[in-house]
């Protein structure tokens, strides 16, 4: 069966989308992350779309889907990559993807996901250091 | 409006959804679309092209490459004889939605393109005919 690989990286799980999917594979993918977020204990999620020429409303659905479940297994997604006429094209088409992150490239994407990180540690940090409260 | 090259080709499954929308891009990159609006009719396309398969039980994508006076176009004309659509307005609307989707797909895919057109009786089947002019 096809499947759309997904990569570990330290507490991140990476996907890049390489190929024209048709909705079964997008909904693989779905059930795939979530089941691997779990698995693995894992705090970002990374979807590379650069390769994707278009997002119709269902892989648009599907995006959205995989963004609100990580957030509820406490994992936060970032999509990266889109292309300029993917974007203008999904917004005219009414999709804006809300409750989706969205970084210009995998590179930035990477340092959001760390940045949010860093900042919870931060915070923990702070709390461990004030039993005040 | 003239024809000057048609094809069709069957809208069975969710993988002749993968393969319509790579047909109309080749087309689409025939007649030197933009880039933006290959993607918008491609876009368009998907959305109509799942309609028939899920909605419609299956049917037809006829491409047709299209000139009117200077102006070149695609026309792309999807068929069903399915339980067509009861209220044409309603299903137009942003939000609406029978199945699983968003809601989006018609009236999506009607401002992605710049002619729209839909013939559908109930228990009869539907058409959708849309043009991209470039």
């Amino acid at each position: 069966m096809d499947r759309i690989p997904i990569l570990k990286m330290g507490r991140f799980l990476l996907v890049t989308i390489q190929v024209d999917m048709h909705d079964r594979l997008a909904l693989t993918l779905q059930d795939d992350l979530t089941e691997r977020i779990v698995k693995d204990g894992t705090r970002g999620v990374l979807i590379d779309i650069s390769s994707l020429e278009i997002v119709d409303s269902f892989i648009g659905r599907v995006l959205g889907n995989i963004a609100a479940m990580s957030r509820v297994l406490d994992a936060k997604t970032v999509v990266t990559g889109m292309q300029p006429a993917v974007a203008i094209t999904l917004v005219e088409l009414g999709l804006t993807l809300p409750g989706v992150r969205t970084a210009l490239n995998v590179e930035r994407g990477m340092e959001l996901l760390q940045g949010e990180l860093d900042q919870e540690g931060l915070a923990t940090v702070e709390t461990d250091a004030d039993p005040q409260g | 409006m003239l024809i000057r090259k048609a094809d069709a080709r069957p809208l069975r499954n969710e993988d002749d959804v993968v393969f319509s929308r790579q047909a109309v891009r080749s087309w689409a990159v025939e007649i030197a679309l933009s880039l933006v609006d290959q993607t918008k009719l491609v876009t368009a396309a998907s959305e109509l092209a799942r309609n028939t398969v899920v909605y419609g039980g299956g049917g037809t994508l006829t491409l047709e490459q299209v000139e009117d006076g200077a102006r070149r176009g695609l026309r792309l004309v999807f068929e069903d004889q399915g339980p067509g659509i009861p209220d044409i307005e309603r299903a137009l609307q942003d939000g609406f939605t029978s199945g699983g989707g968003l809601g989006l797909g018609l009236g999506g895919a009607k401002r992605l393109v710049n002619e729209f057109h839909i013939d559908s009786r109930p228990g009869e089947g539907t058409r959708i005919t849309v043009v991209k002019w470039k």
